[in-house]
């Protein structure tokens, strides 16, 4: 009962967030934008947008292109016209001809993944592989269900466009983000944590350890801090077929609870 | 240096014993007051008293404060958020419902969460969110777009989220929700868009909404005479700020807002119940146990969306649980709690709207030409701003705005779904033709209305006779909650940016920081490892100060 509850809430969140929401070209769209188009919006955001949106397109308040996050756009049409208008005392109007503008659109719509060779399979399928042989539940925690000791994904969906997920299935080291990289600490008494980094600064480290805790530890006095760059998850690849990694990228895909 | 590794070992142990998950169980919101070192509710705990009993900082030594550190928000708006403090974590909101989990001891950010608002989302007066609940290992918010969500205290991802409130109608969550008991209190905002209000209950668990009470009655409900035709249906009645409760009387206090339209009283005859008033609902069912009307058919738009205080007084020999309301209207209230009954009302600022209260505590109105202003004026003798009532000194302070009035016209207003239901408005009131009055919010760092507009002011009162015991001025006015100490410490500020520490008997001023930006949401404090913390925001900046060192 409580998992139904839940999972009518993600739907409803998925519906409603729909028309305003990340459209990602393998979920919402297949087909609808070229490969060519993606490519030549790739570019044309590199050279135009690039400047003051940033290269995840999250640099302006409220804005996140990548994720679909917009203040005004909600269709095509809409997002091409802000694109050519502009807006009052902000963004300034580009003139565009109207393949540059589709171009453009295509590449936002497809949340800045210009890659065509990712393969999505059956979510349903990627669920069971997600729960049972492939062994993700027993470190990531889904919409509140599962331990807090690797990233919570109920949201990678929305955040991580196909490409990057797979990559992270088959190669975690080499997705894994500089920030989330896991720490290994030894207090000056001899303590040892360990942990994942979640912020960083001069003088402090902010981590969530191996016990779910979130800690703040100062820096000043540490026998030894350490940040690892090989992630603590397995590389999948050649342990699942590509089959089966397709699969798990289908169901990461579908999670987009905000 | 063997003795500097020492206290820095001590330091880091300390900081790992307090992050252990200790959970918030309803039974240590009852008891807030124990755990000083905690701020746990939007208001400090239950009664809203907003009064700690840390004792660190005294007049003595206030004026050894010292900045630790500032967390800026990357959104411009008035940030009207308060946090709370659980264990040495701090958790804030920030526009438009951004939830941050912050190292209280040093200000670094552990997780960030971002919801994404409907683009149908609507609120009168910017994208104000107040905070968040905490039960368990969960964080409850209110969003613009009219959704209850959970959070994960430790990984800062949805739980759930339940949608409360149509956004296309107007209706949006900005207070900080209250837990009691398993559930997850919350009331919607929307007045200016002729929404029909209400409170609502959700378990904490799921999200399933419990039960719903709604500030307008509709037909058959008792109180649906006080409304003219159909004009229940777009009454207002909206809730934007957190209520009280009281666990012994086991009943929520609920402050609401105006009638819609907010200027136009001829388009709703009648007493327009229960906008303008406290309702003491029952946390379980939603029943509604008793209610105390402020301002019947108001034409003013002034919202009774103050935080109820509540205060146990020994009243004329009797010992009384007493709940303290200084009203926009400009009248200080005091009640008693357990039925809604009046004890006592007194004008603290210049009110011309009505010549007194009766025997009942219902105005009697004295409407003023067309034309000639009315004191206070449209944002009211006080607002929002969170009060403080210190048992020490058996005073309530308030934040108020003296001297301040507005010129209100009233039009027919046509209610179009999800738009404004004015009906009129109210012009501040300056005295000089053309003169710019009061703004809403500081948009500029010159004072342009200057005190001809309206001043601000720290008000003590004593609720025993409804006197002020002393008046701290301002030049500019102010929208600063207020804070005390068990060490008669008044913390608070207002738009000039200066945030000062009082004497809370005397209401001298001991030690102040001008940091420049408004002060727009209530100073908390806290204790990591020991040491007294005092919170505030200041413009875009949150600022943390704690004894030198």
């Amino acid at each position: 009962m409580l998992l139904r509850a839940t999972l009518l809430v993600s739907f409803g969140l998925i519906a409603s967030a729909a028309p305003a929401g990340a459209q990602l070209l393998t979920v919402d769209h297949p087909g609808q934008y070229t490969q060519e188009d993606i490519a030549r919006g790739s570019l044309l955001y590199n050279a135009q947008c690039f400047a003051c949106h940033g290269r995840d397109g999250d640099q302006i308040s409220g804005v996140d292109l990548r994720r679909g996050q917009f203040r005004r756009a909600q269709s095509d049409e809409d997002l091409a016209q802000t694109i050519t208008r502009g807006t009052p005392g902000g963004m300034p109007p580009f003139k565009l001809d109207p393949a540059e503008l589709t171009g453009i659109v295509a590449f936002i719509r497809a949340g800045f993944d210009t890659s065509a060779s990712v393969k999505v399979g059956s979510a349903a399928r990627g669920k069971s592989l997600f729960d049972g042989k492939g062994e993700c539940a027993t470190c990531h925690r889904v919409a509140g269900r599962g331990p807090r000791k690797a990233p919570d994904l109920s949201d990678i969906g929305l955040a991580r466009a196909p490409a990057m997920l797979e990559r992270s299935v088959r190669d975690p080291s080499s997705a894994l983000q500089p920030i989330n990289r896991p720490v290994r600490i030894v207090t000056a008494d001899g303590t040892t944590i360990r942990g994942r980094r979640l912020n960083e600064d001069t003088h402090t480290v902010q981590i969530i350890d191996d016990r779910e805790r979130l800690l703040s530890i100062p820096k000043k006095g540490l026998r030894s801090f350490d940040v690892i760059t090989e992630s603590a998850m397995p590389a999948y690849a050649g342990k699942l077929s590509d089959d089966e990694i397709a699969d798990i990228v289908a169901f990461l895909l579908t999670l987009r609870r905000q | 240096m063997t003795r500097r590794v020492a206290v820095t070992i001590a330091l880091v142990l300390v900081a790992l014993s307090g992050a252990i998950d200790a959970q918030v169980t309803y039974d240590r919101l009852l008891r807030a007051q124990d755990e000083p070192q905690n701020w746990i509710t939007y208001s400090g705990g239950y009664s809203s008293q907003r009064h700690s009993l840390l004792t660190q900082i005294t007049p003595g030594n206030v004026r050894n404060l010292e900045l630790k550190w500032i967390l800026p928000n990357q959104v411009f708006g008035a940030w009207q958020s308060s946090p709370i403090v659980v264990d040495g974590m701090m958790y804030i909101t920030q526009r438009p419902n951004d939830v941050l989990a912050v190292d209280a001891k040093t200000g670094r950010v552990f997780w960030q969460y971002r919801y994404t608002n409907s683009p149908d989302a609507r609120v009168c007066c910017g994208a104000n969110n107040r905070g968040v609940a905490i039960l368990g290992d969960m964080l409850y918010m209110g969003t613009l777009d009219g959704h209850l969500v959970a959070i994960d205290r430790t990984t800062g991802r949805s739980l759930w989220d339940v949608p409360v409130g149509d956004p296309k109608l107007g209706y949006s969550l900005t207070m900080a929700p209250l837990v009691v008991k398993d559930k997850v209190l919350v009331g919607s905002g929307g007045g200016e868009y002729g929404i029909r209000g209400f409170v609502a209950a959700f378990d904490a668990k799921t999200g399933k909404e419990l039960w719903r009470f709604h500030t307008i009655p509709g037909p058959g409900e008792k109180g649906n005479e006080t409304w003219g035709g159909d004009s229940w249906k777009t009454g207002g009645g909206s809730i934007w700020v957190t209520p009280s409760y009281d666990p012994a009387l086991n009943l929520t206090y609920w402050g609401v807002g105006n009638p819609g339209p907010d200027w136009n009283p001829d388009q709703r005859p009648g007493d327009n119940l229960y906008t303008d008033s406290v309702i003491a609902i029952d946390p379980d069912t939603g029943t509604l146990k008793w209610h105390f009307q402020f301002s019947p058919n108001d034409p003013y738009d002034y919202d009774s969306v103050q935080i109820a205080v509540l205060a146990d007084l020994n009243w004329k020999g009797t010992p009384t649980k007493a709940m303290l309301w200084a009203n926009r209207n400009g009248f200080f209230y005091v009640l008693d709690r357990t039925n809604g009954k009046f004890l006592l009302g007194a004008p603290f600022v210049k009110v011309n709207w009505a010549s007194g209260l009766d025997a009942n505590g219902r105005p009697i109105p004295t409407p003023q030409p067309e034309g000639m202003p009315t004191w206070p004026g449209v944002q009211g003798g006080t607002n929002w701003y969170s009060p403080s009532f210190s048992p020490r000194t058996g005073l309530l302070y308030i934040s108020a705005w003296e001297g301040y009035a507005s010129v209100f016209r009233k039009e027919k207003a046509e209610y179009v779904p999800g738009r404004n239901f004015l009906g009129g408005g109210g012009t501040p009131y300056t005295g000089v033709t053309g003169a710019p009055g009061v703004r809403v919010g500081r948009a500029t760092p010159i004072n342009s209305w200057t005190d001809a507009a309206g001043n601000g002011a720290v008000m003590a009162i004593d609720p025993m006779t409804g006197q002020k015991k002393w008046v701290f001025k301002q030049f500019d006015v102010t929208d600063s909650g207020n804070l005390t100490t068990a060490t008669d410490l008044l913390f608070t500020g207002g738009r000039e940016g200066h945030f000062y520490a009082l004497d809370a008997r005397t209401g001298v001023e001991l030690w102040k920081a001008s940091l420049g930006g408004q002060i727009a949401n209530g100073p908390i404090t806290y204790a990591v490892d020991g040491k007294q913390h005092v919170s505030v925001i200041s413009g875009n900046s949150l600022i943390t100060f704690a004894l030198r060192d």
